[in-house]
């Protein structure tokens, strides 16, 4: 007689990628279903790879490499329905793309500003308007912000911008010259401006 | 007590998800299972409470899915367009076995299938089938003896 446990264990040892393939269309009918809260997806730059995430209401956040647990720090602050879903991410992908061959000079995503608050939501709106390849102080941002003393709170503000590149962090400078800090490192904030014209050795 | 991302569960139990679904529904069915299981699992993951033991989690609903709501599904019969179900049917060795797996009582079949498929202990079985360990036993038991009837 054959061995029928045997038989049947065979079946632990299915293929994997039939299970990826209903993994990914999965996300897409998850998607069209209405029920990823967060859409998360990995887009290509020239400051390597940029993880980029969106609700129904727009472009939530945006990290540098390097940064870890992105996707567990969503699903605790915004809804632990977040699924990888690339198409959900493609106008967001467009955008970068153009901004970074230099053809693109504003964002026109909308912006989902949950993940900040405060004092921080008024920084980084009126940090938002600096225009593409201007510069702007920290006190200049502060008063925009309706705290003209308030620049060392600006600058924390600045620091944790969950969105950088989108919403130019960027673009706000020291005082006299100097680059002052960025998140993803001062060699980004220097490719940055000077893709943007902003900035020469 | 906060949940992993829903992408998580789907990296980490997709295959044993679909391995169940092959195994229980049938490679035909396999997708389709497959797809209501964790459309099912995204509906109510914000309001399960208990983050632990997902796994088992997702082989209940997929038991549900490819069980309980199986015959549905078998009335309506139409393959799925497109999905290639013969590498998921090879994969599994022996049809018949499996057509005689698939033609057991429902409760046999998903023990059965736990056991064999998703390597499941007799305890796991018991709390997923929600009966006692030892009749989870009883039900493997018996499901192997009326497969040896008609497997030879």
């Amino acid at each position: 007689m054959r061995d029928i446990e045997r038989e049947l264990a065979r079946a632990k040892k299915g293929r994997d990628d039939l299970a990826a393939g209903a993994a990914s269309r999965f996300a897409d009918e998850a998607g069209a279903a209405g029920l990823v809260d967060v859409a998360y997806a990995s887009v290509d730059s020239p400051l390597g790879p940029l993880f980029v995430a969106s609700t129904r209401k727009g472009l939530v956040r945006l990290a540098y490499p390097g940064e870890t647990d992105l996707a567990a720090e969503l699903a605790s602050s915004i809804s632990p329905r977040v699924l990888e879903a690339p198409a959900r991410l493609d106008r967001v992908r467009r955008e970068l793309d153009e901004y970074f061959e230099g053809t693109r000079r504003r964002f026109e995503v909308e912006i989902d500003w949950r993940l900040i608050s405060g004092f921080a939501t008024r920084v980084l709106r009126a940090t938002s308007r600096v225009p593409y390849g201007r510069l702007v102080t920290y006190r200049e941002v502060a008063r925009r912000a309706g705290s003209p003393n308030a620049y060392r709170a600006a600058g924390n503000a600045l620091g944790s911008n969950p969105i950088p590149i989108v919403v130019p962090c960027h673009r706000v400078v020291r005082e006299g010259g100097g680059l002052g800090g960025y998140t993803g490192g001062l060699d980004r904030k220097r490719l940055l401006l000077r893709i943007e014209g902003a900035y020469e050795e | 007590m906060s949940l992993p991302p829903f992408q998580e569960l789907l990296d980490r139990h997709r295959t044993d998800v679909y391995r169940f679904c092959v195994a229980a529904a049938g490679a035909q069915d396999a997708d389709d299972c497959f797809q209501e299981t964790f459309m099912a699992a995204l509906r109510a993951y914000p309001r399960l409470r208990d983050g632990e033991n997902l796994r088992g989690w997702l082989l209940t609903i997929a038991r549900r899915k490819a069980i309980d709501e199986h015959r549905s599904r078998a009335r309506r019969a139409v393959p799925a367009e497109g999905i290639d179900t013969t590498a998921a049917a090879d994969e599994t060795g022996d049809p018949r076995l499996w057509e005689a797996v698939r033609g057991l009582p429902p409760k046999q079949r998903a023990a059965v299938v736990y056991r064999f498929v998703s390597d499941l202990r007799y305890a796991e079985i018991g709390r997923l089938l929600d009966c006692s360990e030892a009749a989870a036993r009883q039900n493997v038991r018996a499901g192997i003896a009326r497969l040896r009837e008609v497997w030879t």
